[in-house]
Protein backbone atom coordinates (compact mmCIF):
# COMPACT_ATOMS: atom_id res chain seq x y z
CA UNK A 1 0.00 0.00 0.00
CA UNK A 2 1.27 3.43 -0.83
CA UNK A 3 -0.32 6.82 -0.28
CA UNK A 4 0.24 10.02 -2.20
CA UNK A 5 -1.14 13.52 -2.45
CA UNK A 6 -2.13 14.95 -5.83
CA UNK A 7 -3.42 18.17 -7.30
CA UNK A 8 -5.76 17.40 -10.21
CA UNK A 9 -6.61 19.98 -12.80
CA UNK A 10 -9.69 19.37 -14.94
CA UNK A 11 -10.07 21.46 -18.05
CA UNK A 12 -13.49 22.48 -19.37
CA UNK A 13 -13.58 19.47 -21.69
CA UNK A 14 -13.03 16.84 -19.03
CA UNK A 15 -14.59 18.34 -15.92
CA UNK A 16 -17.92 16.64 -16.42
CA UNK A 17 -16.60 13.07 -16.50
CA UNK A 18 -16.77 10.83 -13.38
CA UNK A 19 -13.00 10.24 -13.19
CA UNK A 20 -12.85 9.67 -9.46
CA UNK A 21 -15.53 6.97 -9.74
CA UNK A 22 -13.32 5.14 -12.23
CA UNK A 23 -10.29 5.41 -9.97
CA UNK A 24 -12.20 3.67 -7.21
CA UNK A 25 -14.15 1.16 -9.31
CA UNK A 26 -11.63 0.19 -11.98
CA UNK A 27 -8.34 0.56 -10.12
CA UNK A 28 -9.41 -0.33 -6.59
CA UNK A 29 -7.94 2.85 -5.17
CA UNK A 30 -8.91 4.64 -1.98
CA UNK A 31 -9.41 8.35 -2.40
CA UNK A 32 -9.56 10.98 0.27
CA UNK A 33 -10.66 14.31 -1.21
CA UNK A 34 -9.39 17.28 0.77
CA UNK A 35 -10.70 20.05 -1.38
CA UNK A 36 -12.40 20.48 -4.75
CA UNK A 37 -13.63 23.45 -6.71
CA UNK A 38 -15.26 24.07 -10.05
CA UNK A 39 -14.68 27.66 -11.12
CA UNK A 40 -17.09 29.68 -13.21
CA UNK A 41 -14.97 28.97 -16.26
CA UNK A 42 -16.04 25.36 -15.64
CA UNK A 43 -12.49 24.41 -14.79
CA UNK A 44 -12.03 22.12 -11.88
CA UNK A 45 -9.38 21.59 -9.24
CA UNK A 46 -9.13 18.81 -6.74
CA UNK A 47 -6.65 18.05 -4.01
CA UNK A 48 -6.79 14.47 -2.87
CA UNK A 49 -4.84 11.68 -1.35
CA UNK A 50 -4.86 8.39 -3.22
CA UNK A 51 -3.83 5.11 -1.66
CA UNK A 52 -3.63 1.60 -3.00
CA UNK A 53 -1.27 -1.00 -4.46
CA UNK A 54 1.73 0.57 -6.14
CA UNK A 55 0.87 -0.86 -9.51
CA UNK A 56 -2.79 0.12 -9.29
CA UNK A 57 -1.85 3.64 -8.33
CA UNK A 58 0.48 3.91 -11.30
CA UNK A 59 -2.22 2.64 -13.64
CA UNK A 60 -4.85 4.93 -12.12
CA UNK A 61 -2.64 7.96 -12.62
CA UNK A 62 -1.90 6.86 -16.19
CA UNK A 63 -5.66 6.60 -16.76
CA UNK A 64 -6.19 10.17 -15.50
CA UNK A 65 -3.41 11.49 -17.73
CA UNK A 66 -4.94 9.57 -20.63
CA UNK A 67 -8.20 11.39 -19.99
CA UNK A 68 -6.35 14.72 -20.17
CA UNK A 69 -6.65 15.40 -16.47
CA UNK A 70 -3.69 17.44 -15.25
CA UNK A 71 -1.95 15.49 -12.50
CA UNK A 72 0.45 17.38 -10.25
CA UNK A 73 2.43 15.43 -7.71
CA UNK A 74 4.88 17.91 -6.26
CA UNK A 75 2.33 20.69 -6.55
CA UNK A 76 0.22 21.63 -3.60
CA UNK A 77 -2.95 23.63 -3.19
CA UNK A 78 -1.75 25.56 -0.17
CA UNK A 79 1.39 27.57 -0.68
CA UNK A 80 3.54 28.83 2.16
CA UNK A 81 5.74 31.76 1.17
CA UNK A 82 8.86 31.44 3.27
CA UNK A 83 9.89 35.03 2.51
CA UNK A 84 6.58 36.50 3.70
CA UNK A 85 6.46 34.26 6.77
CA UNK A 86 7.78 36.09 9.82
CA UNK A 87 7.95 32.87 11.85
CA UNK A 88 5.47 34.37 14.27
CA UNK A 89 3.88 31.05 15.11
CA UNK A 90 0.29 32.20 15.05
CA UNK A 91 -0.74 29.40 12.69
CA UNK A 92 0.64 26.66 14.95
CA UNK A 93 -2.44 26.03 17.07
CA UNK A 94 -4.71 26.29 14.04
CA UNK A 95 -3.02 23.66 11.87
CA UNK A 96 -4.73 20.34 12.68
CA UNK A 97 -2.01 18.08 11.29
CA UNK A 98 1.05 20.09 12.37
CA UNK A 99 1.99 20.52 8.72
CA UNK A 100 3.10 23.95 9.92
CA UNK A 101 5.32 23.29 12.90
CA UNK A 102 8.54 24.05 14.72
CA UNK A 103 11.04 21.21 14.54
CA UNK A 104 13.90 22.82 16.44
CA UNK A 105 12.93 24.66 19.64
CA UNK A 106 16.37 26.33 19.74
CA UNK A 107 15.79 28.30 16.54
CA UNK A 108 11.97 28.33 16.64
CA UNK A 109 11.93 28.17 12.82
CA UNK A 110 8.57 27.32 11.25
CA UNK A 111 8.56 24.64 8.57
CA UNK A 112 5.79 23.66 6.15
CA UNK A 113 5.40 19.97 5.41
CA UNK A 114 3.23 19.89 2.27
CA UNK A 115 2.63 16.13 2.51
CA UNK A 116 1.04 16.53 5.93
CA UNK A 117 -1.21 19.40 4.82
CA UNK A 118 -4.88 18.41 4.51
CA UNK A 119 -5.84 21.71 2.88
CA UNK A 120 -8.16 22.83 5.64
CA UNK A 121 -7.19 26.48 4.89
CA UNK A 122 -7.06 27.45 8.56
CA UNK A 123 -3.58 28.95 8.12
CA UNK A 124 -4.77 31.12 5.23
CA UNK A 125 -7.53 32.54 7.40
CA UNK A 126 -5.26 33.12 10.36
CA UNK A 127 -1.87 34.22 9.04
CA UNK A 128 -1.49 37.94 9.89
CA UNK A 129 1.13 38.41 7.17
CA UNK A 130 -0.57 36.73 4.21
CA UNK A 131 2.20 34.13 4.03
CA UNK A 132 -0.20 31.27 3.26
CA UNK A 133 -2.27 31.30 0.08
CA UNK A 134 -4.16 28.85 -2.09
CA UNK A 135 -3.56 28.17 -5.78
CA UNK A 136 -7.34 28.05 -6.26
CA UNK B 1 33.23 47.90 36.40
CA UNK B 2 33.35 49.33 32.87
CA UNK B 3 32.28 52.73 31.62
CA UNK B 4 30.34 53.52 28.45
CA UNK B 5 33.47 55.21 27.12
CA UNK B 6 35.61 52.11 27.66
CA UNK B 7 33.03 49.89 25.99
CA UNK B 8 32.69 52.26 23.03
CA UNK B 9 36.46 52.41 22.63
CA UNK B 10 36.59 48.63 22.44
CA UNK B 11 33.74 48.61 19.93
CA UNK B 12 35.42 51.28 17.79
CA UNK B 13 38.65 49.31 17.74
CA UNK B 14 36.79 46.16 16.73
CA UNK B 15 37.76 44.34 19.92
CA UNK B 16 34.47 44.26 21.80
CA UNK B 17 33.25 40.90 23.11
CA UNK B 18 29.58 40.65 22.17
CA UNK B 19 27.09 37.87 22.87
CA UNK B 20 23.37 37.60 22.23
CA UNK B 21 21.01 37.29 25.18
CA UNK B 22 20.37 33.77 23.90
CA UNK B 23 24.04 32.79 24.23
CA UNK B 24 24.99 34.65 27.37
CA UNK B 25 23.26 32.39 29.93
CA UNK B 26 25.29 29.29 29.13
CA UNK B 27 28.45 31.36 28.83
CA UNK B 28 28.05 32.79 32.32
CA UNK B 29 27.22 29.34 33.69
CA UNK B 30 30.53 28.05 32.33
CA UNK B 31 32.81 30.98 33.12
CA UNK B 32 31.32 32.23 36.34
CA UNK B 33 29.77 35.65 36.75
CA UNK B 34 32.89 37.61 37.78
CA UNK B 35 35.10 36.32 34.98
CA UNK B 36 32.34 36.68 32.37
CA UNK B 37 31.60 40.25 33.47
CA UNK B 38 35.23 41.16 32.86
CA UNK B 39 35.21 39.57 29.42
CA UNK B 40 31.86 40.52 27.95
CA UNK B 41 31.30 44.09 26.80
CA UNK B 42 27.85 43.96 25.23
CA UNK B 43 24.83 41.64 25.20
CA UNK B 44 22.37 42.10 22.35
CA UNK B 45 18.63 41.69 22.89
CA UNK B 46 15.82 41.80 20.35
CA UNK B 47 12.16 41.32 19.64
CA UNK B 48 9.91 41.13 16.59
CA UNK B 49 6.17 41.47 16.79
CA UNK B 50 3.07 43.54 16.25
CA UNK B 51 3.44 46.94 17.91
CA UNK B 52 0.19 48.87 17.45
CA UNK B 53 1.48 52.12 18.94
CA UNK B 54 3.67 52.87 15.95
CA UNK B 55 3.58 55.31 13.09
CA UNK B 56 5.57 57.83 11.14
CA UNK B 57 5.80 61.54 10.56
CA UNK B 58 6.21 62.32 6.89
CA UNK B 59 6.88 65.61 5.15
CA UNK B 60 5.72 65.73 1.53
CA UNK B 61 7.34 69.03 0.50
CA UNK B 62 5.36 71.84 -1.13
CA UNK B 63 3.82 71.87 -4.58
CA UNK B 64 2.91 74.91 -6.69
CA UNK B 65 0.54 76.48 -5.88
CA UNK B 66 1.01 75.65 -2.21
CA UNK B 67 -1.39 73.75 0.05
CA UNK B 68 -1.99 73.69 3.82
CA UNK B 69 -3.21 70.11 4.08
CA UNK B 70 -6.15 69.58 6.43
CA UNK B 71 -6.88 65.96 5.58
CA UNK B 72 -4.60 63.50 3.83
CA UNK B 73 -4.88 59.89 2.70
CA UNK B 74 -1.96 57.68 1.70
CA UNK B 75 -3.23 54.76 -0.37
CA UNK B 76 -6.68 55.67 1.00
CA UNK B 77 -5.49 55.41 4.61
CA UNK B 78 -6.12 58.58 6.60
CA UNK B 79 -2.96 60.29 7.85
CA UNK B 80 -3.35 62.80 10.68
CA UNK B 81 -2.78 66.31 9.35
CA UNK B 82 -3.38 68.52 12.36
CA UNK B 83 0.25 69.59 12.13
CA UNK B 84 2.08 71.97 9.77
CA UNK B 85 1.18 72.48 6.10
CA UNK B 86 2.65 69.38 4.49
CA UNK B 87 3.44 67.25 7.55
CA UNK B 88 1.32 64.23 8.45
CA UNK B 89 1.39 61.27 10.82
CA UNK B 90 0.47 57.87 9.43
CA UNK B 91 -0.54 55.55 12.26
CA UNK B 92 -0.16 51.77 12.18
CA UNK B 93 -3.74 50.84 13.07
CA UNK B 94 -5.57 53.29 10.79
CA UNK B 95 -7.79 51.38 8.37
CA UNK B 96 -8.16 52.02 4.68
CA UNK B 97 -11.14 54.22 3.84
CA UNK B 98 -14.32 52.15 3.33
CA UNK B 99 -12.91 49.01 4.92
CA UNK B 100 -16.03 47.04 5.90
CA UNK B 101 -14.45 46.58 9.36
CA UNK B 102 -16.31 43.79 11.14
CA UNK B 103 -19.60 44.43 9.38
CA UNK B 104 -19.17 40.99 7.82
CA UNK B 105 -18.03 39.44 11.06
CA UNK B 106 -15.25 38.89 11.91
CA UNK B 107 -13.80 41.00 9.10
CA UNK B 108 -10.48 40.60 7.34
CA UNK B 109 -8.86 44.05 7.73
CA UNK B 110 -6.59 43.59 4.76
CA UNK B 111 -4.92 46.97 4.51
CA UNK B 112 -4.10 49.91 6.72
CA UNK B 113 -1.44 52.21 8.09
CA UNK B 114 0.94 49.35 8.90
CA UNK B 115 0.79 48.21 5.28
CA UNK B 116 1.39 51.77 4.01
CA UNK B 117 4.50 51.95 6.19
CA UNK B 118 5.63 48.52 4.91
CA UNK B 119 5.19 49.73 1.32
CA UNK B 120 7.08 52.96 1.94
CA UNK B 121 10.05 51.19 3.53
CA UNK B 122 10.04 48.65 0.69
CA UNK B 123 10.45 51.58 -1.73
CA UNK B 124 7.03 51.05 -3.33
CA UNK B 125 4.92 53.80 -4.84
CA UNK B 126 2.00 55.18 -2.80
CA UNK B 127 -0.82 57.56 -3.64
CA UNK B 128 -1.34 60.83 -1.77
CA UNK B 129 -4.74 62.50 -1.82
CA UNK B 130 -5.09 65.68 0.22
CA UNK B 131 -7.70 68.36 0.87
CA UNK B 132 -7.62 71.85 2.28
CA UNK B 133 -9.85 74.91 2.63
CA UNK B 134 -7.36 77.16 0.84
CA UNK B 135 -5.89 80.36 2.30
CA UNK B 136 -4.27 83.44 0.86
CA UNK B 137 -0.77 81.99 1.06
CA UNK B 138 -1.82 78.33 0.58
CA UNK B 139 -4.48 78.59 -2.15
CA UNK B 140 -4.61 74.93 -3.33
CA UNK B 141 -7.65 72.99 -2.10
CA UNK B 142 -6.95 69.52 -3.41
CA UNK B 143 -4.16 67.35 -4.72
CA UNK B 144 -3.57 63.80 -5.90
CA UNK B 145 -0.12 62.46 -6.67
CA UNK B 146 2.09 59.40 -6.43
CA UNK B 147 5.32 59.21 -4.49
CA UNK B 148 7.92 56.91 -2.96
CA UNK B 149 9.84 57.33 0.28
CA UNK B 150 12.69 58.93 -1.70
CA UNK B 151 10.40 61.80 -2.67
CA UNK B 152 9.69 62.66 0.97
CA UNK B 153 11.81 65.20 2.81
CA UNK B 154 11.53 63.19 6.00
CA UNK B 155 9.95 59.90 6.99
CA UNK B 156 10.65 59.52 10.67
CA UNK B 157 9.12 56.68 12.60
CA UNK B 158 7.84 57.85 15.98
CA UNK B 159 6.38 55.06 18.07
CA UNK B 160 4.77 56.00 21.38
CA UNK B 161 4.84 52.45 22.73
CA UNK B 162 7.04 49.53 21.68
CA UNK B 163 8.78 46.62 23.39
CA UNK B 164 6.36 45.81 26.19
CA UNK B 165 8.52 44.36 28.93
CA UNK B 166 6.30 41.32 29.40
CA UNK B 167 2.83 40.42 28.19
CA UNK B 168 -0.12 38.34 29.20
CA UNK B 169 -1.18 35.13 27.51
CA UNK B 170 -4.61 35.00 25.91
CA UNK B 171 -7.10 32.16 25.93
CA UNK B 172 -10.85 31.80 25.54
CA UNK B 173 -13.13 30.05 28.01
CA UNK B 174 -16.36 30.85 26.17
CA UNK B 175 -18.16 28.52 23.80
CA UNK B 176 -17.50 30.43 20.59
CA UNK B 177 -14.36 31.44 18.69
CA UNK B 178 -13.24 34.97 19.49
CA UNK B 179 -10.99 37.18 17.35
CA UNK B 180 -8.42 39.27 19.16
CA UNK B 181 -5.17 41.13 18.55
CA UNK B 182 -3.52 37.91 19.70
CA UNK B 183 -5.22 35.99 16.91
CA UNK B 184 -8.25 33.71 16.80
CA UNK B 185 -8.91 31.93 20.08
CA UNK B 186 -10.90 28.73 19.86
CA UNK B 187 -13.70 27.99 22.32
CA UNK B 188 -13.24 26.07 25.57
CA UNK B 189 -9.56 26.94 25.93
CA UNK B 190 -8.45 24.84 22.95
CA UNK B 191 -5.57 27.20 22.23
CA UNK B 192 -3.74 30.17 23.68
CA UNK B 193 -1.42 32.84 22.35
CA UNK B 194 1.58 34.59 23.89
CA UNK B 195 3.50 37.57 22.59
CA UNK B 196 7.03 38.08 23.86
CA UNK B 197 10.54 37.22 22.79
CA UNK B 198 11.05 35.94 26.35
CA UNK B 199 14.71 35.58 27.23
CA UNK B 200 15.73 37.68 24.19
CA UNK B 201 13.34 40.53 24.95
CA UNK B 202 15.11 43.88 25.59
CA UNK B 203 13.43 44.99 28.80
CA UNK B 204 13.46 41.49 30.30
CA UNK B 205 17.26 41.60 30.11
CA UNK B 206 17.43 44.94 31.89
CA UNK B 207 14.38 44.63 34.10
CA UNK B 208 15.08 47.66 36.29
CA UNK B 209 16.22 49.92 33.42
CA UNK B 210 19.83 50.34 34.53
CA UNK B 211 21.12 50.80 30.98
CA UNK B 212 18.01 51.31 28.86
CA UNK B 213 16.77 54.88 29.33
CA UNK B 214 15.86 57.97 27.36
CA UNK B 215 18.58 58.46 24.76
CA UNK B 216 19.64 54.80 24.53
CA UNK B 217 20.65 53.85 21.00
CA UNK B 218 18.50 51.06 19.55
CA UNK B 219 18.36 49.12 16.31
CA UNK B 220 14.92 49.86 14.88
CA UNK B 221 14.19 47.75 11.81
CA UNK B 222 17.77 48.12 10.61
CA UNK B 223 18.08 51.85 11.30
CA UNK B 224 19.94 53.36 14.21
CA UNK B 225 17.26 54.85 16.43
CA UNK B 226 16.75 56.02 19.97
CA UNK B 227 14.51 55.73 22.97
CA UNK B 228 12.96 59.22 23.02
CA UNK B 229 10.73 58.85 26.09
CA UNK B 230 9.23 56.29 28.39
CA UNK B 231 6.64 54.42 26.37
CA UNK B 232 2.98 55.15 26.96
CA UNK B 233 1.50 52.96 29.72
CA UNK B 234 5.01 52.52 31.19
CA UNK B 235 4.01 51.16 34.59
CA UNK B 236 6.91 49.42 36.29
CA UNK B 237 5.32 49.20 39.76
CA UNK B 238 3.97 45.68 39.48
CA UNK B 239 4.83 42.41 41.15
CA UNK B 240 8.21 41.00 40.19
CA UNK B 241 10.21 37.83 40.68
CA UNK B 242 13.24 38.03 43.03
CA UNK B 243 15.32 38.60 39.86
CA UNK B 244 13.27 41.70 39.07
CA UNK B 245 11.30 40.17 36.18
CA UNK B 246 7.79 41.65 36.09
CA UNK B 247 4.84 39.27 36.00
CA UNK B 248 2.91 41.49 33.58
CA UNK B 249 3.30 44.36 31.09
CA UNK B 250 5.36 46.81 33.20
CA UNK B 251 7.87 48.88 31.21
CA UNK B 252 7.56 50.16 27.64
CA UNK B 253 9.74 52.24 25.30
CA UNK B 254 8.96 55.11 22.95
CA UNK B 255 11.21 54.69 19.92
CA UNK B 256 12.16 56.74 16.92
CA UNK B 257 14.38 56.24 13.86
CA UNK B 258 14.75 57.35 10.26
CA UNK B 259 12.48 55.20 8.12
CA UNK B 260 14.67 55.81 5.08
CA UNK B 261 17.38 53.70 6.74
CA UNK B 262 15.08 50.78 7.60
CA UNK B 263 15.04 47.33 6.04
CA UNK B 264 11.75 46.03 4.63
CA UNK B 265 12.17 42.60 6.18
CA UNK B 266 11.66 44.08 9.66
CA UNK B 267 8.74 46.41 8.88
CA UNK B 268 5.63 44.39 8.11
CA UNK B 269 1.95 45.26 7.90
CA UNK B 270 -0.28 43.00 9.98
CA UNK B 271 -3.88 41.99 9.28
CA UNK B 272 -5.64 40.53 12.27
CA UNK B 273 -8.96 38.92 11.50
CA UNK B 274 -11.73 40.43 13.60
CA UNK B 275 -9.41 42.99 15.24
CA UNK B 276 -7.84 45.31 12.72
CA UNK B 277 -4.49 46.22 11.22
CA UNK B 278 -1.16 46.84 12.85
CA UNK B 279 2.56 47.00 12.19
CA UNK B 280 5.15 44.40 13.13
CA UNK B 281 8.61 45.71 13.83
CA UNK B 282 11.99 44.29 14.64
CA UNK B 283 13.81 46.01 17.49
CA UNK B 284 17.26 45.29 18.87
CA UNK B 285 18.75 46.84 21.99
CA UNK B 286 22.40 46.44 22.98
CA UNK B 287 23.09 46.22 26.69
CA UNK B 288 26.49 47.46 27.89
CA UNK B 289 27.91 45.12 30.54
CA UNK B 290 28.87 47.80 33.06
CA UNK B 291 29.16 45.40 36.00
CA UNK B 292 28.24 41.97 37.31
CA UNK B 293 24.69 42.94 38.18
CA UNK B 294 23.94 44.14 34.63
CA UNK B 295 25.38 40.88 33.29
CA UNK B 296 23.49 38.74 35.77
CA UNK B 297 20.18 40.26 34.63
CA UNK B 298 20.94 39.35 31.00
CA UNK B 299 21.25 35.67 31.93
CA UNK B 300 17.50 35.44 32.44
CA UNK B 301 16.07 32.31 30.84
CA UNK B 302 12.62 31.54 29.47
CA UNK B 303 11.90 29.37 32.50
CA UNK B 304 12.53 32.35 34.82
CA UNK B 305 9.99 34.56 33.05
CA UNK B 306 6.42 34.21 34.29
CA UNK B 307 3.32 35.13 32.32
CA UNK B 308 -0.32 35.38 33.32
CA UNK B 309 -3.01 33.57 31.36
CA UNK B 310 -6.11 35.73 30.88
CA UNK B 311 -9.56 34.81 29.55
CA UNK B 312 -10.06 37.17 26.61
CA UNK B 313 -13.73 36.25 26.25
CA UNK B 314 -14.69 37.90 29.52
CA UNK B 315 -12.02 38.88 32.06
CA UNK B 316 -9.95 40.88 29.58
CA UNK B 317 -12.71 43.01 28.02
CA UNK B 318 -14.39 43.54 31.38
CA UNK B 319 -11.12 44.37 33.12
CA UNK B 320 -11.82 42.08 36.05
CA UNK B 321 -8.13 41.54 36.78
CA UNK B 322 -8.66 37.79 37.09
CA UNK B 323 -5.70 35.58 36.21
CA UNK B 324 -6.53 32.01 35.15
CA UNK B 325 -3.09 30.56 35.60
CA UNK B 326 0.62 31.32 35.75
CA UNK B 327 2.96 29.85 33.16
CA UNK B 328 6.52 30.51 31.98
CA UNK B 329 7.98 30.96 28.51
CA UNK B 330 9.93 27.70 28.54
CA UNK B 331 6.64 25.84 28.91
CA UNK B 332 4.89 27.99 26.31
CA UNK B 333 7.60 27.32 23.75
CA UNK B 334 7.02 23.57 23.97
CA UNK B 335 3.99 24.04 21.71
CA UNK B 336 1.37 22.71 24.05
CA UNK B 337 0.82 23.14 27.71
CA UNK B 338 -1.15 21.57 30.52
CA UNK B 339 -3.56 24.14 31.87
CA UNK B 340 -6.32 23.60 34.45
CA UNK B 341 -6.16 19.87 33.72
CA UNK B 342 -6.33 20.29 29.93
CA UNK B 343 -3.83 20.06 27.04
CA UNK B 344 -3.83 23.38 25.27
CA UNK B 345 -2.18 24.13 21.90
CA UNK B 346 0.06 27.19 21.88
CA UNK B 347 0.40 29.92 19.26
CA UNK B 348 2.48 33.05 19.43
CA UNK B 349 2.34 36.53 17.98
CA UNK B 350 5.97 37.38 18.48
CA UNK B 351 8.63 35.77 16.31
CA UNK B 352 11.47 34.27 18.30
CA UNK B 353 13.23 33.24 15.08
CA UNK B 354 13.23 36.83 13.83
CA UNK B 355 14.27 38.15 17.24
CA UNK B 356 17.21 35.77 17.18
CA UNK B 357 18.12 36.92 13.68
CA UNK B 358 18.06 40.57 14.83
CA UNK B 359 20.10 39.86 17.97
CA UNK B 360 22.73 38.20 15.75
CA UNK B 361 22.69 41.07 13.24
CA UNK B 362 23.12 43.63 15.98
CA UNK B 363 25.88 41.52 17.50
CA UNK B 364 27.74 41.69 14.19
CA UNK B 365 27.18 45.44 13.90
CA UNK B 366 28.56 46.04 17.40
CA UNK B 367 31.46 43.64 16.84
CA UNK B 368 32.45 45.25 13.58
CA UNK B 369 32.46 48.68 15.18
CA UNK B 370 29.53 50.13 13.24
CA UNK B 371 27.09 50.37 16.15
CA UNK B 372 28.29 52.40 19.13
CA UNK B 373 26.31 52.52 22.36
CA UNK B 374 24.95 55.65 23.95
CA UNK B 375 24.62 56.48 27.61
CA UNK B 376 21.03 57.33 28.53
CA UNK B 377 20.37 61.04 29.03
CA UNK B 378 17.73 60.28 31.61
CA UNK B 379 16.64 57.06 33.32
CA UNK B 380 13.19 55.56 32.88
CA UNK B 381 10.94 55.75 35.94
CA UNK B 382 11.23 52.62 38.09
CA UNK B 383 8.13 53.36 40.09
CA UNK B 384 4.89 54.27 38.42
CA UNK B 385 1.40 52.82 38.47
CA UNK B 386 -0.95 52.32 35.55
CA UNK B 387 -3.99 54.58 35.85
CA UNK B 388 -7.44 53.54 34.72
CA UNK B 389 -9.93 55.82 33.03
CA UNK B 390 -12.80 56.68 35.33
CA UNK B 391 -16.13 57.18 33.67
CA UNK B 392 -17.74 59.97 35.65
CA UNK B 393 -20.00 63.03 35.50
CA UNK B 394 -18.59 66.54 35.30
CA UNK B 395 -19.42 67.33 38.95
CA UNK B 396 -17.76 64.10 40.19
CA UNK B 397 -14.26 65.38 39.36
CA UNK B 398 -12.64 66.44 42.58
S1 LIG C 1 1.03 32.66 10.94
FE1 LIG C 1 1.89 33.14 8.92
S2 LIG C 1 3.71 34.41 9.33
FE2 LIG C 1 3.13 33.41 11.25
S3 LIG C 1 4.38 31.53 11.28
FE3 LIG C 1 2.40 30.98 10.38
S4 LIG C 1 2.71 31.21 8.17
FE4 LIG C 1 4.40 32.28 9.18
S1 LIG D 1 -4.22 24.21 5.12
FE1 LIG D 1 -4.68 23.38 7.17
S2 LIG D 1 -3.46 21.50 7.27
FE2 LIG D 1 -2.61 22.70 5.60
S3 LIG D 1 -0.96 23.85 6.52
FE3 LIG D 1 -2.78 25.17 6.55
S4 LIG D 1 -3.68 24.80 8.57
FE4 LIG D 1 -2.24 23.11 8.21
Amino acid sequence: MIQKKFLLNFSKEVSEQPHIYHLVKDYDLIVNIFRAKITDEAEGFMILEISGEKDALRKGIAYLRDQNVGVGEAEKGVVWDEERCTQCGNCLSHCPTHALRIDDPATMHIIFDAEACIECLACIKNCPYGACTSVF
Amino acid sequence: MKSYEEINEKIASGKAVVLTADEVSDYVDQKGLAKAAEEIDVVTTATFGAMCSSGAFVNFGQCAPKIRITEAWIDDVLAYSGVAAVDAYIGATQLRQNDPENMYYPGEFRFGGGHVIEKLVAGKQCQLFALSYGTDEYPRRELRTWFTIDDLNQAIMVNPRNCYQNYNVATNLSDRTIYTYLGALKPHMKNLTYSSAGQLSPLLNDPLYRTIGIGTAVWLAGARGHVYAEGTQHAPSISRTPGGVPTGGAGTLALTADMKQMKGRYVRGVSLKGYGVSLALGVGVPIPILDEDVLLKTTVRDRDIPAEVIDYSSDYPNKTGKVLAHVNYADLKKGNIELLGKRVEVSSMSSYAMALEIAELLKEEVRSGSFLLSRPLQPLPVEQELKSLKIRKEDEVR
